[in-house]
Formats: structure tokens, sequence, C-alpha cells
């Protein structure tokens, strides 16, 4: 079993960055996401970042690396729209256990390579689960708010496909996060249930979601401690916020849950918000200083970046986060009672 | 007791439900239950899902923290309704803000439910009625969905029905929970079944004392768990006596709550304050409850016959005619009643040394009560309306009494100055506002509308006013209320200024007027704030500071407005076009019109449009705010939503009846072709009668977007293809003249009410013509069926966008339309200075057909974009920068 949980004890834990920004420096043309294997695909790809593990292999794994050198303990397979749902957008959903298992190989392929190198401080793979791109609990219909793009099972049949490919594929966890739907989540803890009911395995959860505005609640209405019983029925390696935000304004909704639940606390912020032009701009400094406040009030057991952060961000947040020790979390609850 | 606890139950909603050592009882809703509620089961079997919404809603607001739903009947799908009515409960924050109680004997529907609900809901229920194998792997399911679970205390022999055999179930359930599930003990209520008592049988006599001394026991024993259940059943014996049951449920939750009993099904309106329940009835019901006496139920009984029905029992009646004439008059200003207003009024005059101390006394009295409740929003601005009705006509009343004696006036609070500025014509929101502040006692000096600023300052010298008020709705008032804070500042005035009105924002009053005139400038566009706000301005005492912390706050609102502006970046208009929205207009479907060339409409009879009116405007106008139906039953502002919607009703059918109003249209089609790229040449048979000038965004965009103006939307000249589009404009007539027979009979309620009235036909007329044009007269969407509901959310194709409004902000280019139709001396709609329309009630603008055409917001333009269009335009480009004003850019 994974030596995560010591690792934990002994240390806050830096999660990687953005993949998406950082794939966007390579310009990938439309032949390029194609590859030699999908060059008379019937429907556009460019966009599909996580086809990218299967044509554009070594992109992929550079990022990885670039992401360990900045001193990440753990990186997030390419798999964020990895499910039948979201790649229904590329007709693509015969690929969706190919697409996790190759790219949870080749992140496990770096992790090994590092691990090697730094035994003391072992890499880790967090299997990424996004989303899809629907939601359970809202209509997209405004004149039918009773409809449903989705249901509860057929969220829950694609995430098993996908918990499945990557647990295969060698993942050390999973991360199911940028949950803007907490019905998705739920689907998603169920299928991770079965897999592990199943096979009788354990395999470590990380859950993180997203709160969209400055009134604190998820895009489906949640505020943060609702939220956080919600999901808290299943054993979590932690529970936290990602993206939507930056760094500063995620702290109150990490303070909300922080001492309300045992799981340790995740948080892996975007680089601000984005300007005018749809870019993140805050520099890792900047980033660095707000992350810093989360740590000097003990809120955090894992750290990372969302949209918008570079290696050069994990690292400075990586340095940042050798200097502080990690939440103390279950004693948290207990000097409550 | 030692109620043994370490872990505390947590449900969620929207919103987290969390029990701790203090919690106090928690109460579940369960009027969504088909089982409990006949009149929830025929909403749910007639499909009308919007009531059955409406009595979950109504539950959470009387208190219930959970909501029980429940869909068991044999004539409903209960798998399906219960999906159906939890999805349309999950768009609905003020009721899903609560968690969800999941009730039905199936386990299928339970399910169902379970998949549909994001927040942390509780199962009710599942037992080992059926064997501990189904009972494992119910729960590990419910565990796994994550929700909370109630056990009926139910094993495979039957029902627990003494205090023995609840124990020993709950023992045994609680044990194969916890050991074989690994259920979070927290998680689970035990229902211990309530019974009811008083039944006449021997062995019913125990029911309540049994539950309740095993509630104790659960607690005692069985660490972490709730207790629940529902109290009504106690009770059942003594249905139609509510007196009796209310003091049963109380007494039994007494004891039940005190023996650890912390949550349950409770109906708050059959429930009497335990305190409150006379001694001897006490005495009766704890005799029955507690099992207290051989003979408790026969006196019980024998005392029931004594009880009368239910304290809470309402009945309508006219008891406050009884009360004393003060109490009588402050109850005719607060409800609004004018039917007897005269004849108090006379008591009240009879009984005074002077006709005038009934109004500075009685009335204002009254009027002071109104002014609380309006202040503390418990009372909304159409009943502040009908309050003013009263007043009016008991003042009507005394005025002649007052003369006779030549006392002295009724001396106001405050004179305020209001007016619509010139060139527009728009005055129902500032009426409300002077009705409201006469209500108050301030005297007003209503100049009506199209008042010159030379007027304005003219009468508020002459007057000695307090205040100036202006209104106005369309654009080019903004910088008439601009001139007007300059002219005040160059004749140093020292009045407050007030702004209001539907196209006026705090934002421009900040920036444009308050920086024009040292003294305060108060955007004000909340009937209900006027009266506070004039109050604050005029008060000698403290107006002095009022003033200066309004400077300052308008001066920071300022600073940071214009620093958000500089953000946006704009591309040039060549830039622009080379970005605009391109038809593909190789395919593109061009329909041409049935019926070419200009007809009028006049024979319409208003019936007609009465299924295209949009009635959600219409509250808004009244500061009622939520849309139509719903508002209607809103728990705020529904009451009165009724009345009014009533009222209106009421007036439209006498206006129908009378023809008091009539309506009017002009509509023509033309061929037409996009030329220049921005212009659009309206021709007949070939040869050019108009061109109307399109405007063109130029926010710089994300790649890919385009950047629109309305000419993108007809075939260029170029591409050969002839193309068409329309133009048009509706006008109801005789609101004024309406309007002002009710204010001539100090009506101003009814004569708002005209004003809005016809503001909604002029709307549905133009919804209506465009349903016209759509499937006859042009006829490119002649198969198209859809409801008013679609209308109002323009999910037509095809749009009609009106010069002023965003696609199209330029008002000048009304008079090319004008022009065009020939729109003054057909059917008499005139165009203003300022180019708003007269009558007030009546819309313009263009026919756009094209499949693709869309609304669009024109946004901010630049220097380039004005410069071409005053060009093409042919007029001055300061008066192009006069008129686009609000669009241009800051730069």
């Amino acid at each position: 079993m994974s030596n995560i949980y010591k690792a934990l004890q002994e240390r806050i834990l830096v999660l990687d960055g953005a993949m998406g920004t950082m794939l966007q420096a390579y310009k990938f043309t439309e032949e390029d996401f194609r590859g030699d294997r999908f060059k008379d695909y019937p429907t556009p790809l460019q966009g599909n970042n996580d086809l990218l593990s299967i044509t554009q292999p070594e992109a992929i794994k550079t990022i990885h690396g670039k992401y360990f050198e900045a001193g990440a303990d753990i990186i997030e397979t390419n798999t964020f729209s990895g499910t039948t749902i979201a790649m229904a957008d590329y007709q693509m959903e015969d690929l969706v256990y190919e697409l996790n298992y190759q790219s949870a190989k080749i992140a496990k392929e770096v992790a090994n390579e590092f691990t090697a190198k730094e035994p003391h401080k072992p890499r880790f793979v967090a299997g990424s689960i996004g989303p899809t791109n629907r939601t359970a609990s809202m209509s997209p219909d405004v004149n039918d708010p009773g409809y449903r793009a989705v249901t509860f099972d057929e969220l829950r049949i694609a995430y098993k496909q996908q918990v499945e490919a990557l647990v295969d594929g060698g993942v050390d966890l999973l991360l199911v996060e940028t949950v803007f739907d907490t019905l998705n989540a739920k689907a998603a803890l169920f299928a991770i249930e079965e897999v592990k009911d199943e096979r009788s395995i354990e395999i470590p959860t990380m859950l993180s979601g997203t709160i969209t505005d400055a009134s604190g609640r998820t895009l489906s209405g949640q505020t943060a401690e609702a939220f956080l019983i919600s999901v808290s029925h299943i054993p979590l390696l932690t529970v936290g916020f990602n993206c939507a935000l930056g760094a500063n304004l995620l702290q109150p909704h990490l303070e909300a849950i922080a001492n309300k639940t045992d799981f340790g606390i995740s948080a892996h912020p975007n680089a601000g918000l984005p300007n005018a032009f749809g870019e993140y701009d805050e520099t890792p400094e900047e980033m660095g200083e707000q992350i810093e406040e989360y740590l000097k009030k003990d809120l955090i057991n894992i750290i990372g970046g969302c949209c918008g952060t570079s290696p050069d961000h994990i690292r400075v947040i990586a340095n940042i986060a050798a200097k502080y020790k990690p939440r103390q979390h279950s004693e948290h609850i207990l000097e409550k009672h | 007791m030692k109620i043994k606890q370490t872990k505390y139950m947590r449900l969620s909603g929207l919103e987290p439900l969390i029990l701790n050592e203090n919690s106090n009882f928690i109460n579940i809703g369960e009027r969504t239950n088909v089982a409990g509620s006949r009149k929830f089961l025929r909403l749910i079997k007639e499909e009308k899902f919007d009531e059955a919404l409406d009595i979950a809603r109504h539950q959470v607001d009387g208190g219930a923290q959970i909501v029980d739903i429940n869909m068991d009947d044999g004539l409903i799908d209960g798998k399906e309704s219960m999906v159906r009515f939890l999805n349309l409960i999950a768009a609905e924050p003020d009721i899903c803000r609560v968690p969800m109680m999941i009730d039905s004997s199936k386990w299928e529907i339970i399910e169902a439910g379970l998949q549909v609900v994001q927040g942390k809901c509780v199962v009710n229920s599942i037992s080992l009625k059926e064997g501990e194998e189904k009972f494992i792997w119910e729960a590990k399911q419910i565990k796994r969905y994550g929700a909370a679970v109630i056990v009926m205390a139910f094993d495979e022999v039957g029902q627990a029905d003494n205090y023995e055999r609840r124990i020993e179930i709950a023992q045994r359930s609680y044990d194969v929970l916890v050991n074989k599930v690994g259920f979070p003990s927290e998680d689970i209520i035990f229902d211990l079944n309530i019974f009811p008592v008083a039944t006449g049988m021997d062995e019913h006599r125990k029911n309540a004392i049994d539950f309740i001394e095993a509630t104790r026991w659960v607690r005692e024993n069985l660490e972490n768990v709730s207790v629940s259940g529902g109290v009504s059943n106690v009770s059942f014996s003594f249905r139609g006596n509510n007196g009796v049951r209310e003091a049963m449920h109380s007494v039994f939750l007494y004891y039940a709550i005190q023996a650890g009993m912390n949550m349950g099904i409770v109906n708050p309106a059959l429930l009497e304050v335990y305190d409150d329940i006379p001694k001897d009835l006490l005495e009766h019901v704890e005799d029955v409850i507690l099992d207290r006496r051989e003979d408790a139920t026969e006196r019980l009984l024998d005392f029931a016959e004594t009880v009368k029905g239910s304290k809470k029992e309402k009945t309508v009646d006219l008891s406050w005619r009884e009360n004393p004439l003060q109490d009588r008059i402050t109850h005719a200003l607060v409800k609004g009643i004018d039917a007897f207003i005269i004849e108090d009024i006379e008591q009240a005059r009879q009984a005074a040394a002077a006709p005038i101390e009934v109004i500075e006394g009685n009335l204002m009295t009254g009027m002071n009560v109104v002014g609380d409740l309006f202040g503390a929003g418990k009372m909304f601005l159409p009943q502040v309306v009908k309050s003013a009705r009263v007043m009016k006509k008991a003042v009507g009343y005394l005025n002649p009494f007052i003369e006779a004696e030549k006392g002295d006036k009724q001396e106001p609070v405050g004179k305020i100055l209001m007016a619509t500025v010139k060139g527009d014509v728009h005055d129902i929101g500032k009426n409300i506002v002077s009705v409201v502040l006469a209500c108050n006692n301030y005297e007003i000096v209503d100049l009506g509308v199209m008042v010159p600023p030379e007027k304005i300052i003219q009468t508020a010298i002459e007057e000695r006013v307090d205040a100036i008020g202006l209104s106005g709705l369309i654009t080019p008032s903004l910088d008439e209320m601009v001139y007007l804070a300059k002219e005040m500042q160059r004749q140093n005035f020292e009045l407050p200024l007030l702004i209001g009105g539907a196209t006026t924002s705090k934002a421009h009053t900040a920036v444009k007027i308050d920086t024009q005139y040292k003294n305060a400038v108060v955007h004000v566009n909340d009937a209900s704030r006027a009266v506070t706000v004039v109050g604050d301005l005029l008060n000698r005492k403290t107006s002095n500071q009022y003033v200066a912390d309004l400077k300052k706050n308008y001066d920071e609102f300022r600073t940071k407005f214009l620093k958000r502006g500089k953000e946006k970046s704009y591309i040039s208009i060549d830039e622009a076009r080379n970005r605009k929205y391109k038809i593909d207009w190789e395919t593109s479907e061009i329909v041409k019109p049935r019926e070419l060339g200009i007809q009028t409409l006049e024979q319409l009879s208003l019936k007609e449009l009465l299924p295209f009116i949009d009635w959600s405007p219409f509250f808004r106008s009244w500061d009622l705010h939520g849309k139509f139906p719903a508002i209607l039953t809103d728990e705020v502002v529904g009451e009165q939503a009724s009345i009014m919607y009533e009222e209106a009703l009421a007036m439209i059918d006498e206006i129908i009846a009378k023809q008091l109003l009539k309506p009017k249209a002009i509509f023509g089609l033309f061929e037409a072709n996009s030329i220049n790229e921005d212009d659009i040449s309206v021709q007949k048979k070939g040869k050019e009668v108009a061109i109307f000038r399109t405007l063109r965004q130029q926010l710089k965009k994300r790649e890919g977007i385009p950047n629109h103006a309305l000419a993108d939307f007809i075939a260029p000249k170029e591409t050969g293809k002839t193309d068409y589009m329309g133009a048009f404009c509706v006008g109801i007539f005789g609101a004024q003249e309406l309007a002002d027979s009710y204010r001539a009979k100090e009506d101003d309620y009814n004569g708002i009410m005209a004003q809005a009235i016809a503001d909604r036909f002029a709307e549905a007329f133009a919804e209506y013509l465009h349903k016209q044009i759509r499937t006859k007269h042009w006829g490119y969407a002649s198969d198209e069926t859809l409801s008013n509901d679609d209308l109002i959310k323009e999910s037509y194709k095809g749009i009609r966008p009106a010069p002023g409004y965003p696609a199209c902000p330029d008002h000048l280019e009304k008079e090319t339309i004008w022009d065009l139709l020939d729109v003054e001396a057909q059917i008499g709609v005139k165009l203003t200075e300022s180019l708003a329309m007269w009558p007030a009630a009546a819309v313009s603008g263009y026919y756009f057909g094209n499949k693709e055409a869309k609304y669009f917001g024109l946004g901010k333009i630049t220097d380039d974009q004005i410069t071409d269009y005053s060009e093409r335009k042919g007029i001055k480009k300061e008066k192009a920068r006069k008129w686009l004003h609000p669009n241009i850019a800051d730069q």
C-alpha cells in the first residue's frame, strides 16, 4: 500500500500546477493533436488535451518532470476529461480506458524515475477525475428546471470505468476535483467505493470542490460546510477546494471547513483571477505570499496550483511549504470534544 | 438522564443542519406526503408541481428544518413523481436549503430519490421487517449514497407496540448497523412508533408512556443515535377537536423531549404552548398521556365536550369597526380601506375643536403607523399608495370645513418639486415617489412631464421648495439631468437634487451629475427609499453630516467605478468590421415577405392583446419583485401582488368594456441590403427609400467571437441577393386622459395603475404584432406555435430591436423610421425633442427575420466610429457625440 499516509504525517505535500497552461505553450496544431494514429479521425481533435497522452506522450512526460523538478510530491494524470461523458464531444468514448491507462502509466514512469533518484522523497501519482461537462443536480434548460442532462447512474458508470483504468495504470491515489455539482462528486465516490469493494483494495482519495464566486457557494448552490457534509460519508485522504479563485479568495472557504473535518485539507487555487483577456498574471511570488497565509494559519496538508500556475509557481510554493508543519487534523477534531 | 453522545448527526441541503448538545427539537415538515395530505396527493395526481412546490416552500418558511417527501400511492408512479419533485425542488433555493427526507416503503423509490439530491438526506425508512439480509444490503447502499437513516421499530415478528419490544428491536438494529454495516451511529434515527391513546381500548393506554420510556432507554444506551416520530398519531381519537389535540401534542412532546426525542413530525398549526394550556385541561390530558388514572380516558372525553375548538380558528369579520375611533382610522389607513373613512372622519371632526386637528391628529397618527410599517418592510408600495388614497379622500372631505373656518393650512414638513425632464414622457416612477412622499406629509409640486430646465429652476425659486426630484426613462434624459445640475450650480442653488428613473444609475449620478453640483445629489431608484433619503436631507440637525457623508460616498464610488472601467480595451472600427458576424449568404435562407409595403392596424381589440401581456414588469413598476405568476404566491409579496393583479384585471375589464384605451400600429416590410459594412439600404422595388445606420461593437473579444452590428443580419449588396427587413411603431392612446380622470378624483393609485396597464398593453401589442409579422405578413415562421412564456423568453426566430435600446442605442434612428413609415401622420405617435415617443405607452423598432439574427448589446464604442458614423449619417460629430454619449468609451 502506498506510503502517502506516512509522508502526509511528516510534511505538507505539494501537488503540481496546471497542465493546460503548460500545454498551451507548445501551440499544438490539429495535426499534432491527431498524430499518425488519428489522422483520419472524423471529428476535430484540437483541444482534446487528454488525447495528448497518446499522441504527444513526450510533452506530457516533460511537463510532469518539470513539476517534480520544481518540488512537487504529487502529480496529476492528464485525465481531467477522461470519461465517456466528457469524451463524447470528440466521439472518443471508446478510447476512455486507453487514455486513462496510458496517462497513468506515463505519469507513474516519471514518478518512479524521481523516486529512484531521491528515495527520501517518494513521488506520487494522483489520478485526476474531472467533473465532466454535465451537472446531475441542475437543469441546462431554463424552461424545464426538472430536466437533467445526465443521471447519477450514467455518471457512476462513466466514473467507474475511469477509476478502473487509472488504477490499472498504476496511480497511487485518486483526485476527484473541480467539483461544481456535489451530486456528480457523490456519483464518483460511489463508483470508487464499488471498485474498492469489488477488488478488495484501498485507494486514498482526495476530493476537491470549487467555489465559484464570492458568495461562498458551489455552482450547485451549497455552502462550503454543506458541501463538506455531503461528501463526508466516504473516508477521504483530503477534502478541499481548487480552481475558480485565487489563493487569497479561497482562504475563507478553507477556514470554513478546516476545523469541521478530521480529513486532511487540500487546496490548489488558480494564479489569481483572470484578467480581461482571460489570462492569469499572478506571479509565483505573489501567489506564494498568499499561500503562506494558509500555512501560517495551519490550514493545509496538501497544497498545489490550478489554472495559470507553472513549475515556477510550484517551486515557490514548495519552498514555502517546506518551512511549515502539516495541519494536525485528527487532533483538531479531538480538541473539540 | 444521561444521554450517550460523542458524535452528532450532520445533514445538508444547500446549507448545513448540524445537531449538537444545544440543538433544539428538529421539526420535520410532513405536508409533502401523499399519505398525509389530500391536497398534496391531488396536486401530484394532477401534475400541478408548481403548487406542490409551494407547499414545500410554505413548510420551510414556517420553520420545517427537514422536508419529508412521500409519494407512496397506488394511483401515481411513485418513483417518477419522487424524482420529478426532488429535481424541481433542487431548482428552488429557498426550499432545498434544508435537507430532504426521502420517505417511502419501496426501496426503488428511496434509491431513485437518493440519486437526485446533492445534499446529505435522511432515508425514511428501513427496518428488520423483511429480515437481516435485506436490512444490511439497504443500509450499505444508503451509506454509500451518503445519507442518514430512520429505522422503524419493526422486525420479522411485527411492529413494536410495547416498551420491551421497542428496546429489543432498537438494540438489535443498532448492533447490525454499527457492527455489520459500519454505519455511522450518529446517522441512525429510531422511529419508535407513536400510537394513539384514549381509544377506549385498554391495551392502548400505555402507548404514549411506553414510547416516552423507550425513547429514554434508547438515548441512554445506544450511543449517538436520534429518536423521531409522527406526533399527531397520539391524538388520533380526538379528530375534530383541535383544542384537545393541540394540548395532547404539547403534553406528549413536553415529556418525550425530556426523555430524549430530538426530532419529529409535528404540525406547528396544531400545537399549543405548554404553559398556555388551561390547568384543568392540562391535568386531564396528562392523566391520559402518562396513564395516571384508570378512568383517564373517560374523564378526558367528558371534559373534551366543554373544550371549544382551537383558539387559532380565524373568522373574517368587521370587528375592527367596534374599536375606538383612532384605531378605526389607523386600521383604515394601514389596510387601505376607504369604505368607512368619511363616516369616521365626520365623527372625528365633530369631536375636534377645529377640522385641521383631524388631519394633524387622527390622520397623521395613522399615517405615522403606515410610515413605520413601510420603513420596516412590513408594508409594500401598492399598499402605501392605497393608504394615500384613503388619506386623500379624508382630506378632500375635510377641506371645505377647513376653508369655511379660514383656519390655518396644515404645515407640511417640506416641499418637493418633482419633474420628468425635458423630452421625456415617462412618469410612473415619479408619480409613485410623489405619492409616497405626500403620504409622509411632504407637499409635492409636480410639474409633470417634458419639463424644460428653466421652468424647473424658476418654479423651485418661486415656490421655495426644499428639494428637487428629477425623473427620466430614456438615455437623453441623463444629459438633461446633468444640464440641470450645472444650472443649479451656476445659480448658486443649495437644494438637494434627487435623481431617479429606469435609465439612471448610481454610477451615472456619481460620475456625471454629482461632479457638476457642489450640494447634495442622491440617486433614489426605489420609492421605498425616497422617504428616508428626503427625511435625512431635510433634517436641519443632521443634514450637514448626511450630505457630507453622501458626497464622500459618491466620491469613493466614482473613484472605484472609473478605475474599473479602464481595464477594457477596444479595437478600431476597421478591425471590428473585419470581425463582423458572418452569415453564409450562399446557404442562408431568405424569405420574401408575403406583403411588402406599409400597413396600419387600428381596428384591433385590446382583448386580442391580453394573452401577450408580460406581467412581471408590471409588478416591478410597483417595487414588487418576482416573476409572474410565481409572484402571486410569493411568501413576502404574494398577497399584495395577488390583490394588485385582481385590481389590474378589473381595470382592464373596464378599459375594454368602455374602450378607454385605443391601440394603433403601423408597420412596413421592405427590400433591403447592407451597404458599406454597417448601413442598411431600404428599398421599394429596387429604389432606395431610406438608410438605417447601425453601430458596431468595438470591445476587444476573444478570438472567434464576432463584433456585432445589426447590418450583419442583412445580406450585403455584393451578394447580389435581395434581402428584407421591416420597421414598426405601436402606441396605446388614452392612458394620460384615463390617469388624469382618476387623479381628478384624488385617486393616484388608480392613476398610476392606468399608466402601468397602458405600458403593458404597448409591450403586448409589440409582441402581438411581431407574431403577426412572423406568421402572416412576412410569413417566414408560418408554422410557429409558441406560448406566451416562449414569447416573453423570446424563443422565436428573428428579432425586433428598438432604437434607444442596447443593440442600437442611437435614438436618432427613430427619425428614420418616422420618415419611412410616416408614423406621426398615419397613427399619431409623436417624437419629442429628446426622441421619446408620445403617447408614452409606445414601442417602435426594426424587424430582422434571418434565423441567425439575435439580440446583443453594443457596449462602448470609440472615437473613430463616432467620426465615421457622423460622416455616414451626415450630422455634425458633436451631435453624434451628444446622442451616443452613454456608449462612448472613456479614453
